[in-house]
């Protein structure tokens, strides 16, 4: 008791932080009243629940909640029997009170390169130096729509930039002022990878790009602090100041939560993620990457399935999202990721409380529920002790509900923040459903009453004549006008209800005459239930690997398996061996010969089928999110492995093409475009687990129409012409070689001479750079008229290094022999040409040339279509330009393999090499061969019998959630107009 | 060595400045004998001869009691092939697709029936000359563009002029049939999914507007009207309409509504979703010419090979097919018609059906059967010689081709490229 009141008096002293304002509004006042909840099932945290326990508070913090808590006299007591108090929750992302800026209007035709902004960061959408609080003003309307469903808390910032600047952590209490309200007006850090509104500069103009913008900022002023820089930086140094804060990131999509959780624990930054709600496809590498996150209950609304020809087009995968994201959150918690929730991205905050309590059903537990609500987020916000609970000296943000707060009929009926309560909805209402039959003067009525604890409905009649009702119940208060339309009158009725219901009243009669009434209870309505709709649940479908049509329910696994007396492609100096066998073990090829002894494996009778080794697309854009970063003339910053897409269905249709391995090259947009990613078309698995292992690295550069822009209007960014282009190489290479030297120079210090001198920048441009003129990274050069072939290969022998392969090239025969001595390789189209002023003189015998001058040719794709057909365009060096079969063949295969480093580990069918195998139904280069298997790695990938019973499931399960979402229609649920997403396709000129 | 190398450097100066000369007519009779001889009538004729004289075809049967002809070819081991004919092409009507100068193909406006493709056909289009080696010798050349985007006309690929290449000139119209579903425009920020189009009905409207007006216009009336007057022929069988369509949905309102306003002759372009609707376009009689196979599904969730499947459904229950030639990169892809039909055939088709696919059967369904389409007695002699299966790239090594019985060259600007650079390096692969 005497601690309570030590205690007590110190928050006094404490709390009242205007006790030094002078009052000329009267008297000088100061509430030292104590206020406490009785009887009521109080949840401290979501762990410690305590029974018939009195909860006692002083200005607006916690003094003591317990079963035998003593009260001091000034105390207000609130009985609150048979209701529950639980901790009022906290949303770590929101917008409140600030408003998202409108979009700058643009600046013309040309885009805008350079920052806006002097002083500060180079990129206008490093917003570091940002306070929310500087935009920040409470929103009455808004705070009431949050704390009727349960939120006394917010984290707000600005919807704006990469780098989004400081939060505010707000109390969302009406009667405060802010001065009480404003928790902390520099809470967190935000992030997103979108661009800000508020400024054109192009860079970044993709998610790769965003992403090479948060780790060089980062670099930057780990830089700046130690001293480094000479210039003054606003944007870093508000950073810096802001390094401690809590870290919150807005990814925004699917995939771009797993990069934002990646770059946070590769750069230290300790990034809480908002996720997008479709977690549950990712949660291995989620929980591997120790992902924190912020979950939307953001779960979409059924189609109307009212027009089939259109619900025919919608895909699986859209159909799924509907019917697996109400587990989201069950999922995640299932893998122990810490998480809260969130109001983000739901479109009306008031429908949170009804997609909480569905989460629940969908196997979230209460109890991380709550935690996700209170506990966690205050952790994330640094506020654990003050916020997120009701323990003695948290701040007393409290709800009180009818019942326990995930049972359906629960209510909320107060919501209390800082001490101060606002009423939800009056929880002392008297129940009075029922009929009743009512006199006045002649008049006798019959009356039933519905719904009256939440939106009243009255009917009203006399003998056969209907009243039309108006009615409202509230305060204790019944309201009552009957309207009869025939006698063109009315009367209207009132009474104040007490514990016996309705008994009498006032009023005015249909003759306008003041009245008394007298109402007498008939029996009572037991179905009172009845017409209130529960709401519906679906069983959710299971999820595949990638969680879309043609996914596997489990990965499928390596197999060691023989193939019997096949036509098999070596590749190798044995050439075409017929009726021969070649053996899988352990994902590798073990054996090729006859008769060979399967020890076990699964023998694949191959008569009459050709093997081969898998097909290696040298120029693919499948697979990412994004492919240019053309917001500079040079992004060797970025990196296509930062945005693969596992899921691209294109990689299935490759697979089916008999492709096993791809590069995926960053676009044109630029003449030092950004580092690629090479792949294995490992249908469903992990994205780490999709790179190629042991691969070296390379960069796209390109060449020509594209980076001069001459095909689009853009006349700002250098260079527009051929001569510019050679200028972009030497200038980044010279400062390239500089800035190797530089830092070999630093690394040669001693640690007391690195103390006297300055330590060069970490760049991370000039740092790929640096690796090709080490000749540790390889570039695949877009180029396709002789002249600019020419130049690139100049420009490379003066800096001391090679060009590993021309792609495109469609005019290397010009310059064959150049690039024999060289030594460069050559990846064309078999016959593209025309398309554009620059390729006026392709032709498809380029390939033929090249090779038979002594370059290393392959055929790519650059095209998800072309891509699922590469042998077809083997077969094309055959007819134009007479190459062998044998040779043509190594177009698609090996020599891809050797363009890419990796002839030692695929490209051809030779023992102790990756077991990447297509079994075709004919002679790979005829037009009638159809790919019967594609295996990588002893795994089989696509097995062609398989598809048509996989198309059967796939019509067997777009029906059945159709089927649950006419149900779910019916059962009252909201619904949305079916539209088909499609993703875009990528090509070389795609910017973004 | 030294020989070959002299004789490509005389090759070259012949043919270095511009497109190839067009063949003159022919003068000597040719026959060709022990060849095998695909018809494009679904037959193959072994150990066979084909003959013709003055532009026609005078013989096709066996190598046995042949008459007599000026010039006889041993063709042993070689195959013999009626050309190919790409339909809905729009060949020689864009040379660069990236230049803009280069365009004709598609006209400002949305009902330009008067529009005709004839005029603008570039019959020195370095793209058409590239077609002849691979034997595609004639072709349907169409505008794009528009609800109704003008009149197409059949053209063969040896001339000096757009006159002289045509072998049927404005036999159709095109129309484009409104979308009911449509995306947005995510360049414009748009939603880029696909939804109901809401204009779908209101653009039905306005096309039937159109049509209606039409059929009622007085061909008398002073003054005229040139996009009526140019509908004409739709209404009395000379012209064919031929409805551009891909949705379920757009292949039975375009056909029932086509239909109820006495169009007889119809053909489907496009028909990706025409499996849906197989008893629909049987009964009604409709000639197909198919999405090409060289193309990605409409759907994630579509069978990954249903493009190259479509044509075998097609036929199997009856309907008359030819091949879509239009798409990305549709110009220098036309010379890829051949593997069109030979992929087509890898999913079910025998490989004579495939060919009529691109011989005979759009030659029906442009109305030219009687002078090309196969190798038949009184026809054009429009047709090749190739080294093998000309259906596949490997063998698609043509010989000798022939329009009209005139011996064309098979050079182009690209083969010329080709020998001038081989030689540069003395490597003449």
């Amino acid at each position: 008791m005497n601690r309570f009141f030590i205690i007590g008096l110190l928050l006094i002293a404490t709390a009242n932080a205007q006790d030094y304002f002078p009052t000329n509004s009267g008297v000088k006042s100061k509430e030292l009243n104590y206020q406490a909840f009785t009887n009521a099932t109080v949840y401290l945290t979501p762990t410690n629940i305590i029974k018939n326990a009195t909860l006692l508070e002083l200005n607006g913090t916690v003094i003591a909640v317990g079963t035998n808590v003593e009260l001091p006299k000034n105390t207000r007591i609130y009985d609150k029997s048979g209701l529950y108090i639980y901790p009022s929750f906290i949303d770590v992302h929101t917008s409140f009170g600030i408003q998202t800026p409108k979009r700058n209007a643009g600046s013309g035709r040309s885009a805008q390169y350079q920052a806006s902004r002097d002083g500060y960061y180079w990129n206008d959408h490093i917003l570091s130096d940002y306070n929310g609080i500087e935009d920040y003003s409470y929103n009455k309307k808004e705070a009431e729509q949050l704390r009727k469903v349960g939120f006394g808390v917010v984290n707000t910032h600005r919807a704006n930039g990469i780098h989004r600047g400081t939060s505010v952590l707000v109390a969302l209490g009406d009667p405060l002022p802010d001065s009480d309200r404003l928790i902390n007006t520099k809470a967190a850090e935000h992030f997103s990878f979108k661009k800000s509104l508020t400024s054109n500069q192009s860079y970044p103009s993709s998610v790769m790009g965003s992403m090479a913008l948060v780790r060089q900022f980062y670099h930057d002023l780990s830089w700046y602090k130690a001293g480094n820089a000479k210039n003054k930086d606003l944007a870093i140094e508000a950073a810096i100041s802001n390094q401690n804060l809590p870290k919150i990131f807005d990814a925004d999509d699917k995939l771009n939560t797993l990069r934002a959780v990646k770059i946070g624990k590769e750069m230290n930054l300790n990034f809480t993620v908002v996720g997008s709600g479709q977690e549950y496809e990712y949660l291995a590498e989620l929980k591997q990457n120790q992902a924190k996150l912020i979950l939307p209950l953001n779960f979409p609304e059924a189609y109307d399935a009212a027009d089939p020809l259109l619900m025919k087009k919608i895909n699986l995968s859209q159909l799924r999202y509907w019917s697996q994201a109400p587990m989201n959150p069950a999922a995640v918690a299932k893998e122990g990721i810490p998480f809260a929730l969130s109001t983000s991205k739901l479109k009306a905050t008031s429908s949170f409380l009804k997609h909480l309590k569905k989460a629940v059903a969908y196997g979230l537990s209460e109890q991380t529920a709550l935690e996700a609500l209170t506990t966690i987020p205050a952790k994330m916000l640094n506020q654990e002790a003050l916020l997120g609970n009701l323990n003695k000296g948290a701040m007393a943000n409290f709800i009180i509900t009818s019942g326990p707060l995930f049972d359906n009929e629960t209510e909320l009926h107060e919501n209390w923040v800082k001490g101060k309560p606002h009423v939800i909805k009056e929880h002392t209402i008297k129940d009075i459903d029922g009929a009743y039959e009512i006199a006045f003067q002649d008049h006798s009525l019959e009356i039933e009453i519905k719904n009256s604890a939440s939106k009243i409905s009255v009917t009203a009649k006399q003998d056969s004549l209907k009243f039309e009702t108006k009615s409202s119940y509230s305060n204790h208060w019944l309201y009552l006008t009957l309207i009869d339309k025939k006698g063109n009158t009315f009367a209207q009725l009132n009474a104040k209800i007490n514990d016996q219901g309705i008994t009498e009243g006032q009023g005015t009669s249909f003759s306008g005459n003041k009245i008394a009434w007298k109402a007498k209870a008939n029996e009572k309505n037991e179905e009172k239930n009845e017409g209130k709709k529960q709401p519906s649940y679906h069983s959710p479908v299971p999820v595949t690997f990638p969680n879309k049509a043609y996914g596997f329910s489990e990965l499928p696994k390596s197999e060691n398996m023989l193939f019997r007396n096949a036509t098999v492609w070596t590749n190798e100096a044995e050439g075409i061996l017929k009726n021969a066998d070649v053996l899988v073990i352990n994902g590798k090829i073990a054996a090729v010969g006859t008769d060979l002894d399967a020890k076990n494996a699964q023998i694949i009778v191959a008569t009459g089928k050709h093997l081969t080794s898998g097909i290696i697309d040298e120029h693919s854009h499948l697979g990412a999110s994004s492919i240019n970063e053309g917001g500079h003339n040079s992004s060797a910053e970025v990196s296509i492995e930062d945005v693969i897409e596992p899921d691209d269905i294109g990689l299935f249709r490759d697979l089916a093409g008999g492709v096993t391995t791809i590069q995926i090259l960053h676009g044109s947009a630029n003449p030092i475009g950004g580092r690629s990613a090479i792949i294995k078309l490992k249908w469903g698995a992990p994205i780490d687990e999709l790179l190629f292992k042991g691969a070296d690295p390379f960069i796209k550069f390109a060449l020509g129409e594209n980076v001069k822009q001459s095909n689009w209007s853009s006349y700002s960014r250098f260079p527009q012409t051929r001569m510019g282009v050679e200028q972009v190489f030497v200038d980044y290479f010279q400062r390239a070689k500089e800035y190797g030297q530089r830092w070999t120079n630093y690394n040669g210090l001693s640690k007391k001479q690195k103390n006297n001198v300055k330590q060069p920048r970490y760049d991370i441009e000039m740092e790929t750079l640096w690796e090709i003129l080490k000749s540790e990274r390889f570039i695949s050069s877009h180029s396709y008229v002789q002249s600019e072939i020419n130049m690139l290969m100049k420009v490379a022998e003066r800096y001391g290094f090679r060009i590993n392969t021309f792609t495109h090239i469609l005019e290397g025969y010009k310059v064959a022999d150049k690039m024999a001595e060289h030594g460069v390789g050559g990846s064309t189209f078999s016959d593209w040409w025309a398309y554009k002023n620059e390729v006026k003189d392709a032709i498809p015998y380029n390939g033929a040339i090249m090779h038979n001058a002594g370059v290393t040719v392959a055929f790519n794709s650059d095209d998800a279509e072309m891509s699922r057909r590469l042998n077809q365009e083997a077969a094309k060096a055959v007819k134009y330009g007479g190459i062998s079969e044998e040779d043509a063949w190594k177009f698609v295969t090996l020599n891809p393999a050797k363009l890419l480093h990796l002839d030692d580990k695929v490209g051809s069918i030779k023992v102790g090499k990756h077991a990447d195998l297509v079994l075709w139904s004919d002679h790979p280069l005829s037009i009638y061969a159809k790919a019967e298997k594609t295996i990588i790695e002893g795994v089989t990938y696509y097995d062609a019998s398989t598809i048509d019973s996989k198309i059967e499931a796939i019509e067997k399960e777009k029906k059945l959630i159709i089927g649950q979402m006419l149900i779910a229609k019916e059962n009252g649920a909201k619904t949305q107009a079916p539209k088909k997403i499609a993703k875009r396709e990528f090509t070389c000129e795609t910017l973004d | 060595m030294r020989n070959l190398i002299t004789f490509l450097n005389i090759l070259l100066l012949a043919t270095a400045f511009g497109q190839q000369t067009p063949a003159s007519k022919q003068i000597k009779s040719v026959l060709f004998v022990n060849a095998t001889v695909h018809t494009g009538e679904g037959t193959v004729l072994y150990n066979s001869a084909v003959g013709f004289e003055n532009g026609k075809i005078t013989y096709v049967g066996d190598s046995l009691n042949l008459p007599a002809f000026d010039t006889v070819v041993d063709a042993t081991d070689k195959h013999i092939y009626p050309g190919f004919i790409a339909t809905n092409s729009t060949l020689g009507l864009v040379e660069v697709d990236a230049v803009r100068a280069t365009s004709d193909v598609d006209e400002l406006g949305d009902f330009l029936p008067h529009v005709r493709t004839a005029i603008a056909y570039d019959a020195e289009s370095k793209i058409v000359e590239s077609m002849r080696p691979n034997g595609v010798l004639s072709a349907q050349v169409t505008p794009r563009g528009g609800r109704i985007s003008g009149s197409s006309s059949v053209m063969q690929m040896d001339a000096w002029n757009w006159e002289d290449a045509i072998i049927k000139a404005d036999e159709g119209i095109h129309l484009n049939w409104p979308r009911p579903y449509t995306r947005g425009r995510y360049w414009l920020g748009e939603d880029p999914a696909l939804k109901v189009n809401k204009n779908y009905l209101s653009n039905i409207e306005k096309l039937k507007a159109f049509v209606e007006n039409a059929k009622v216009y007085d061909l008398k009336q002073n003054p005229a009207h040139l996009p009526y007057q140019a509908m004409k022929g739709l209404f009395n069988g000379t012209k064919t309409m031929y409805l551009h369509a891909t949705d379920e949905k757009q292949i039975v309102d375009g056909i029932s509504y086509l239909k109820e306003l006495g169009i007889d002759k119809i053909v489907l372009v496009g028909g990706n979703e025409s499996p849906e609707q197989l008893k629909f376009i049987k009964e009604a009689n409709i000639p197909v010419i198919v999405s090409r196979p060289h193309r990605l599904p409409d759907n994630e969730d579509e069978d990954p090979k249903q493009s190259f499947k479509l044509a075998s459904q097609l036929i199997q229950a009856g309907i008359l097919v030819s091949i879509d030639v239009s798409g990305r990169m549709e110009r220098m892809y036309t010379r890829n018609l051949p593997f069109y039909a030979g992929s087509f055939a890898a999913y079910g088709i025998d490989k004579e059906v495939a060919l009529q696919m691109i011989t005979l059967n759009p030659a029906k369904i442009l109305g030219v059967e009687k002078r090309i389409g196969s190798l038949s007695i009184g026809k054009d002699a429009t047709l090749f010689v190739s080294e093998g299966d000309a259906l596949d790239m490997r063998t698609n090594i043509i010989y000798k081709a022939y329009i009209g019985g005139r011996e064309i060259s098979l050079e182009t600007h690209q083969t010329e490229l080709w020998k001038r650079y081989s030689t540069k390096y003395n490597t003449t692969n």
